[in-house]
């Protein structure tokens, strides 16, 4: 009997260790350049993050063929060679196997994508072993280059880390709070979460010490059900709660949340929130600082290539870009750019070019200024929602923004040495 | 003394929620034998049913109130269809294998259920806030709580109490326990063994589709919520014994205050507590606290 229930719980666990969904392999030519698009298909991450990302991979990418981007980005191809593009699902238990399968297998000469913390952080060293070019779109974990791949020369990433969210963050709390007493958060227990509310409070204690941390909140990803820690947060009545939930998790805690009376007894702070606004609308409360991981979204510059992608976006998918959606771009403009630039679609002409590449996206600006030119720093805005019922939507208000250098460690400096060293070199407009 | 009654009330209700998405696996292993991974496909199809009817609902105009009568409606109909089909067109064709090919079986089957929900509602989240807000929030020592989740209570309360009285104060109760006991003396004794195995099978898929219809307007309802279900689930069941209504709820009470006990005493075991109280369980109860007793055969 024992044996049967240890072969149970066995299969049990083995059948619940997940597949990923592959789409299909094209074969390549010598006038194509095969990039594996990694985003959530399935999972609680796929419809605020996942599909998002996915489907501004196919606006930007046909564009790219067609040639029809606005400059600088208006010559067709990448390199003159037509993209193909290979898409698996990210909500995988194997993603070091489904990684290798693009490399080994589909024979990819670029990997973008990747939006949770923890695929990065082991898709990393992969991507160095294998000599793959790799561009990381989203997870923001500081992690990946200050302690995972301290020396890159395949990977890269695309948007700023998670230091630049939560030290704006804390930047406009301030600003806007000037009277802060107590802080406290709710992030889930993995590194993206982490390393978030390290940030945010190591920030607030580095920039005002006065203030006291009173509850700290950590619960498993993908919970869905958060009753006892919203109950603490409402206990401990902090004058600001901070919140990095992203996808579903966020949506739930702002249902269970708002329903409860959080959003009224503390100020909330949601960096990564910007994908709530078009599915919860009014359910947000107004005065909720909203967060979009950068110039996305409700943030996006007014610029010719960002009114292009909106209205791209819109025009085939019925709705507005959301934040992943802009990041999955970034990371393609990277690959067109740093192409643009060699002149060339060889992986390795493309990597050289990237490293410390300054370029144009959807976002503004972004320079590969940090980790030996392979990391983005870009600067981030945030503002306070407020609904408006006659329209039917959502928008941000009192908005402040952030320049890169104000939100960023400089070259050569860990975050957590610079939030500690009272943010030597930051230079703040 | 506030801790202590916040401790208490969220346990409570994390209990609840518990006892709703996890009785209809004991359900079926109690009776069937078979550790029914599809659950969490259950769990996901009432969640989804219940928050596009909600949505639907709400949307054209109706009152939030009656909006109520969807949750059950959606669990009843949802689990109903899907349980008949997965028993008559699938299990049926497999009662009397190994318990561990039972488990891949079901798990086929959760896969099937995942992209049967993906290819009828897609990959969007929905979002059915209406009724868990409907009747607003009652203050514990100063921690406002909704009034639906005392709602969520009482159904749990409610469903554990039926199932009780079904299965030890009704004759088709007493028969049911016989057919646990020992199905081939049951079926030489005359009692419909198939058709208890239908029904039960079908009971513990719309109990299932109750504990995601119910949890639907608290949460975004999304692919993937299925996964998540199974795993709590399976750690309710098996504190508790498997196959034993008393130990899901037993089971769902230990871990729902565990949870809540770590949460606001020291958060960052809270992911830890539930399989350390799991743990030690088994450790003291192997077969769980109200492990069905088996009898030898010769």
């Amino acid at each position: 009997m024992k044996t049967k229930y240890s072969l149970m719980a066995s299969a049990a666990l083995s059948a619940l260790v997940g597949t990923s969904a592959f789409a299909p392999a094209v074969q390549a030519d010598d006038a194509t350049f095969k990039i594996g698009v990694v985003t959530f298909l399935s999972g609680g991450a796929s419809g605020p993050f996942g599909i998002p990302g996915r489907n501004a991979a196919e606006v930007v990418i046909e564009a790219i063929n067609a040639g029809t981007m606005p400059a600088p980005y208006d010559t067709a191809g990448i390199g003159g060679a037509m993209i193909e593009q290979v898409v698996i699902d990210e909500n995988s238990k194997q993603k070091v196997a489904d990684y290798q399968k693009l490399v080994d297998k589909d024979e990819v000469d670029a990997v973008v994508g990747y939006a949770s913390s923890g695929s990065c952080k082991a898709i990393a060293p992969e991507a160095e072993k294998l000599k793959q070019l790799t561009v990381f779109a989203i997870c923001g974990t500081p992690q990946i280059f200050e302690e995972i791949v301290t020396e890159p020369e395949y990977l890269f990433r695309s948007m700023s880390h998670a230091t630049m969210d939560n030290v704006g963050a804390a930047r406009y709390v301030l600003d806007t709070t000037p009277e802060l007493k107590t802080i406290g958060g709710i992030n889930q227990n993995y590194a993206w979460g982490q390393d978030s509310w390290r940030d945010f409070s190591e920030t607030i204690a580095a920039l005002k010490s006065s203030v006291e941390v009173d509850s700290e909140q950590f619960p498993k990803i993908f919970a869905g059900q958060y009753g006892s820690e919203i109950s603490a947060l409402l206990s401990a009545k902090v004058d600001v709660v901070h919140s990095s939930f992203w996808g579903g998790d966020l949506e739930a805690m702002i249902i269970q949340g708002a329903g409860r009376g959080l959003f009224d007894r503390s100020q909330m702070v949601l960096t990564s929130s910007d994908t709530a606004i078009p599915r919860l609308g009014a359910q947000i409360p107004n005065g909720t600082i909203i967060g979009a991981r950068g110039f996305n979204g409700p943030y996006a510059p007014d610029t010719e290539l960002a009114n292009w992608f909106e209205q791209a976006y819109f025009d085939r998918f019925g709705v507005a870009p959301v934040s992943p959606s802009y990041q999955m771009a970034q990371s393609i403009m990277a690959l067109k750019a740093a192409a643009d630039k060699a002149q060339s679609s060889d992986p390795d002409a493309i990597r050289a070019a990237l490293a410390g590449l300054t370029f144009e996206s959807a976002s503004g600006e972004v320079s590969m200024s940090l980790s030996d030119g392979h990391q983005a720093a870009t600067g981030i805005a945030y503002g306070t929602y407020e609904f408006d019922a006659s329209t039917g939507k959502g928008s941000v208000k009192n908005v402040r923004s952030y320049a890169a250098g104000c939100v960023n460690p400089p070259v050569g400096v860990t975050s957590g040495e610079w939030i500690k060293g009272g943010f030597d070199g930051a230079t703040c407009e | 003394m506030q801790t202590a009654v916040a401790i208490s009330v969220d346990g409570l209700g994390f209990a609840a929620w518990l006892f709703l998405s996890s009785v209809g696996l004991t359900l079926i292993y109690g009776v069937m034998r078979i550790l029914n991974i599809a659950h969490g496909g259950f769990y996901a199809l009432g969640a989804y049913s219940s928050a596009w009817a909600i949505g639907l609902f709400v949307n054209s105009g109706g009152a939030v109130v009656y909006s109520f009568l969807l949750i059950p409606l959606a669990a009843l109909l949802a689990g109903a269809i899907a349980g008949l089909l997965v028993e008559r067109g699938i299990l049926r064709y497999m009662y009397g294998r190994d318990e561990v090919l039972m488990v891949l079986v079901t798990y086929a089957i959760f896969l099937i259920l995942e992209d049967a929900t993906k290819l009828i509602w897609g990959t969007e989240s929905y979002v059915a806030w209406q009724p868990a807000f409907h009747f607003g929030t009652i203050n514990v020592m100063d921690i406002p709580y909704t009034v639906y989740k005392f709602i969520i209570m009482a159904v749990a309360l409610a469903v554990g109490a039926a199932l009780f009285l079904v299965l030890n104060k009704t004759r088709v109760g007493k028969l049911l326990l016989v057919v646990i006991e020992d199905r081939e003396i049951s079926g030489a004794l005359g009692i419909n063994v198939t058709l208890f195995f239908t029904v039960t099978f079908v009971v513990g898929a719309i109990l299932g589709a109750l504990g995601g219809a119910i949890s639907a307007p608290e949460i975004s309802v999304l692919p993937g919520i299925g996964a998540e279900i199974i795993v709590l689930s399976f750690a309710v069941i098996v504190i508790g014994g498997m196959g034993s209504i008393g130990g899901a709820m037993l089971g769902a009470l230990i871990v729902g205050f565990a949870r809540a006990l770590s949460v606001h005493l020291y958060p960052p075991a809270e992911l830890f507590s539930i399989y350390l109280v799991m743990a030690a369980v088994l450790a003291v109860k192997p077969y769980g606290l109200f492990a069905l007793a088996e009898s030898r055969k010769i």
